[in-house]
């Protein structure tokens, strides 16, 4: 543990590096980000430091592993599994002054941006050249891409076109020992050992990102939506069983129940077919010529399920207020109760009904409320657990029955997170998941990156590893081929 | 103390359950000779045998089909060749493991599997592992290199299909990283990292990956191109056509004469329909055809079509073909034949040297020199693949690779005695 007066001697350090009002220490100031989205952890950073450039961020890091003071990245502060939950005697490393789109290429399809570029921003760059950028988490409006690489962050539109880690081209990186490096680019297929594939989704353990390289994805010729109501979410899911057995690979089926529904109504209004016991959002894109055909085909095989309304968007405005008691969900359920739980699990999409029921089971016996929306093409569940706080025992009863509904993942063959991630939210269901031999392995990679444990530490792993290694014994870049690059600069 | 060899070839015995042999020539890999051939066709076997060549402090190289064991640069050593080919017949020997969940789109598959027979059992289902590698080896030999054909356009490269991985750690300790569901971010991505790793960092026994539907249509629609400034302008008016490409390949057996190939894959509407489109985009002397060129997601061959001696994976921006073609054609002078083949599209591409003496490493090297200074330049790099042992010994392999002290960090922490593959990886790792 850091004496308090290595966070002194770091403040003096940096202020030559930084901008004068880019070191944060005031108490009250560094109240402000004890937490990110997962707000019921709470921890107030010694420091919070708010770089521009790759340099300052280099400088920081480096003063952080000499000190052996750890250091926490954050970017927009919206990660659901506490990734950006400060640690108590380090350094809060906050990106959201690193915003530049350093480059559009089209003729290349990526873009160059800085770690606190929004999601969002990317494909508003990108519009102009008929592009986007297809990872799409809800919170693409304020969330970073720095943020999305560390955690390597989904979206609705990711059973068709993957994750960040299948977007992500290149990167420059620093890593726990302040050293610049960097890995692929623009080009694809780096020799060497896939370094890109490690750091997306590590959650900020291996290191900071401070360029990412993005694919842009050509705009599709056409989008269609459809809103279907069913009884109950078993036909709605024996729509979506039918549907992927067609073969027919939508951009996006998202499916809510009907707690979830009655709380956008509540919220946003968005108009959803009265009386359903879960509604269907199926989104298919691409050329015109495959797009109608297929669409066709999906809203028979809602008919022939069981849905007893079906609406298609006629334009935009209509697709968006489809979208909107979707995108919503999450807050919207602040309306019907007044405190919940955002869980996060994933189980074969065979396997949906049978959970579902296990859930409602598991909620009828506690007495809990459990409002349902998830991505139903790839098994990943949003089960938000309804409580009251005011009311003694109920948040830990609803905290029980969350932790619950992940033990029921995992017995069907899933995982505890699909794409909010472990954190410190999680770390402690870990060993469900995986083998004490499996957790030692993954944290080879940590120990290669950060043997002293400085990047992010208490996140992911419930304990740590010792690496045996002494830190800064090997140096990254001393056995680089080509003696005559600059000291911790990587060409590439 | 090194354990001596009778002891050591006993310890292997009991472990691989009697499945050992002395190796003879035809075991080499990229020219060394391995001491014994050891069978090890799932994760219990394979665990046992690497425990018994940790204890005996004995390197070790795994073999699949054997379709790329040439690739990257020989191994240092080589005690121990172990092979995963498993028996294709699922009788009652069959440890092969395929487990397949149609309606969740994912199997699992022993590493030993091949390729062909992967595929031809998901086939009833209307399903597919979405990779078309030039040579199909195992499961096993797909991972460990992470070999991308065509289709790694629209469908990403094997690092992309991998949602869970069992593998062999040097002591021996087995671990699993993933899981078998599409949608999963808990812990470290291992698969990713194994993936294309050649072997170095653990042995890879079990892969889930992600499958995708058989298209129920394909059309390929080629055109001819001359100058490099031509080939480029086709492939960007593929790539950035709203038709969504499975594929955008470019075949240029020499500097006068090139195709551009695209495949659309879908519905057979819907394709047919894209098909026309495209080929109105792509100029008048398109053609649209339902069956791929003859050279289509295959290696560059020598004009007769014979396999050539030197092979090397080039690539760049996308947009950077046309001066990655140039740099090929500079490279290679007027003397030494460049046939440039592969996912032009992608940005990544395959150069055959196609002259008579190319074993003659004072021949080759300049040419990889000189081609990866200029490729470097626009921010690709330049693997020399499959060559002779001689050209092989003159040349960089890999070439520079950035970020080499983190590798070898990762190479000591998973392999500290460097006894799996030493040598064969960027960097001497």
């Amino acid at each position: 543990m850091p004496a308090p007066d290595s966070i002194d001697a770091l403040v003096e350090r940096l202020r030559p590096v930084l901008d004068a009002d880019a070191l944060i220490t005031d108490r009250q100031r560094l109240r402000t980000y004890e937490c990110d989205g997962l707000a019921h952890y709470k921890v107030t950073p010694a420091l919070v430091v708010l770089p521009r450039t790759t340099d300052q961020v280099a400088a920081i890091v480096r003063a952080c592993a000499q000190a052996g003071v750890p250091f926490v990245a954050r970017g927009s502060g919206t990660g659901l599994s506490g990734g950006a939950l400060p640690h108590a005697d380090g350094v809060l490393i906050v990106t959201s002054r690193m915003r530049a789109i350093l480059e559009v290429d089209r003729d290349d399809q990526r873009a160059v941006v800085e770690p606190g570029v929004i999601n969002l921003d990317v494909t508003r760059a990108a519009a102009p050249a008929g592009y986007y950028y297809a990872p799409d988490p809800s919170s693409q409006q304020v969330c970073s891409i720095g943020g999305n690489v560390a955690e390597n962050s989904g979206g609705a539109h990711c059973l068709k076109y993957g994750f960040t880690t299948n977007h992500v081209t290149g990167c420059e990186f620093v890593t726990p020992a302040g050293e610049v490096i960097g890995i692929g680019g623009k080009a694809p297929d780096p020799p060497g050992y896939d370094l890109l594939g490690a750091i997306v989704g590590s959650e900020g353990t291996l290191g900071i990102a401070t360029q990412v390289t993005v694919r842009l994805t050509r705009s599709p010729q056409t989008v269609r939506t459809l809103l279907a109501g069913f009884p109950d979410t078993d036909t709605a899911g024996a729509a979506v069983s039918a549907i992927i057995a067609a073969g027919v690979v939508p951009a996006a089926i998202e499916m809510m129940d009907a707690l979830a529904i009655e709380a956008a109504e509540a919220a946003v209004a968005c108009g959803y077919p009265d009386g359903a016991g879960a509604v269907l959002i199926v989104e298919l894109d691409g050329p015109a010529a495959e797009v109608d055909t297929q669409f066709d085909r999906v809203a028979g095989f809602c008919r022939t399920c069981g849905a007893f309304e079906l609406r298609i968007a006629t334009d935009d405005a209509e697709r968006a207020l489809f979208w909107k008691g979707r995108k919503s969900a999450f807050a919207a359920v602040g309306r019907i109760s007044p405190d919940y739980i955002v869980q996060d699990g994933v189980v074969p999409r065979t396997a949906l009904p049978q959970v579902l029921r296990r859930i409602g089971e598991l909620a009828d016996e506690r007495g809990i409320r459990v409002a349902n929306v998830f991505h139903a093409g790839d098994g990943n569940l949003h089960p938000l657990v309804l409580f009251d706080d005011a009311v003694p025992g109920q948040a830990e009863q609803a905290e029980q029955c969350s932790g619950a509904i992940l033990d029921i993942c995992l017995e069907h063959g899933g995982s505890i997170t699909g794409e909010h991630g472990v954190g410190a939210d999680k770390a402690a269901h870990m060993p469900k998941m995986f083998t004490a031999d499996d957790l030692d392995t993954m944290q080879m990679l940590r120990c290669a990156f950060d043997p002293a444990t400085i990047a992010n530490p208490g996140k992911v792993f419930p304990t740590p590893r010792l690496c045996g290694e002494v830190p800064g014994r090997h140096r990254a870049g001393s056995h680089d081929p080509r003696p005559d690059w600059p000291a911790g600069v990587e060409v590439f | 103390m090194p354990v001596p060899q009778a002891a050591a070839r006993d310890a292997l015995r009991t472990a691989a359950h009697g499945c050992v042999r002395d190796a003879t020539g035809t075991d080499d890999v990229d020219g060394v000779a391995p001491r014994w051939v050891v069978g090890a066709r799932d994760t219990a076997t394979m665990a046992a045998v690497l425990s018994a060549c940790a204890a005996g402090e004995l390197s070790v190289v795994v073999r699949g089909a054997g379709t790329k064991l040439g690739w990257g640069a020989p191994p240092r050593r080589c005690d121990v060749l172990v092979d995963t080919l498993a028996d294709p017949v699922g009788d009652s020997g069959d440890t092969t493991l395929f487990s397949h969940a149609a309606g969740d789109l994912v199997v699992t598959a022993s590493a030993g599997l091949g390729l062909a027979d992967l595929q031809a059992r998901l086939a009833p289902a209307g399903q597919r592992l979405a990779v078309d590698p030039a040579r199909p080896g195992t499961v096993g030999g797909l991972v460990a290199t992470g070999e991308a054909g065509p289709l790694r356009l629209l469908y990403g490269r094997v690092r992309d299909l991998v949602i869970g991985v069992t593998a062999v750690r040097a002591d021996g300790v087995v671990a699993h990283a993933g899981g078998t569901v599409v949608k999963n971010v808990a812990g470290y991505d291992l698969g990713k990292l194994l993936t294309g790793s050649y072997g170095t960092l653990a042995a890879i026994t079990e892969v889930t990956f992600r499958l995708h539907p058989v298209p129920a249509a394909q059309a390929w629609v080629t055109v001819p191109a001359s100058s490099t400034a031509d080939i480029r302008q086709r492939i960007q008016a593929a790539i950035h056509s709203q038709t969504v490409p499975a594929a955008v390949e470019l075949d240029r057996p020499g500097p006068s004469a090139a195709d551009v190939s695209v495949l659309l894959e879908g519905t057979s509407a819907g394709v047919a329909a894209r098909a026309a489109a495209l080929a109105g985009e792509l100029g008048p002397d398109a053609r649209v055809a339902d069956t791929p060129p003859p050279w289509w997601g295959r290696e560059p061959g020598s004009p007769a079509g014979a396999p050539v001696p030197v092979l090397l994976k080039a690539t760049c921006p996308i947009g950077a073909i046309d001066a990655l073609l140039e740099a090929v054609d500079a490279a290679a002078g007027a003397a030494t034949g460049a046939h440039v083949r592969g996912s032009a599209g992608a940005g990544a591409v395959i150069v055959g040297l196609t002259c008579a003496d190319m074993a003659d490493p004072s021949r080759v090297a300049p040419v990889v020199q000189t081609l990866r200074a200029k490729v470097g330049e626009l921010g690709g790099t330049v693997v020399l693949q499959t060559a002779p042992a001689a050209v092989k010994e003159a040349v960089d392999v890999w070439g520079p690779v950035p970020a080499m002290g983190l590798m070898h960090a990762i190479k000591r922490q998973f392999d500290p005695a460097a006894r799996l593959a030493p040598g064969r990886f960027v960097g001497g790792i």
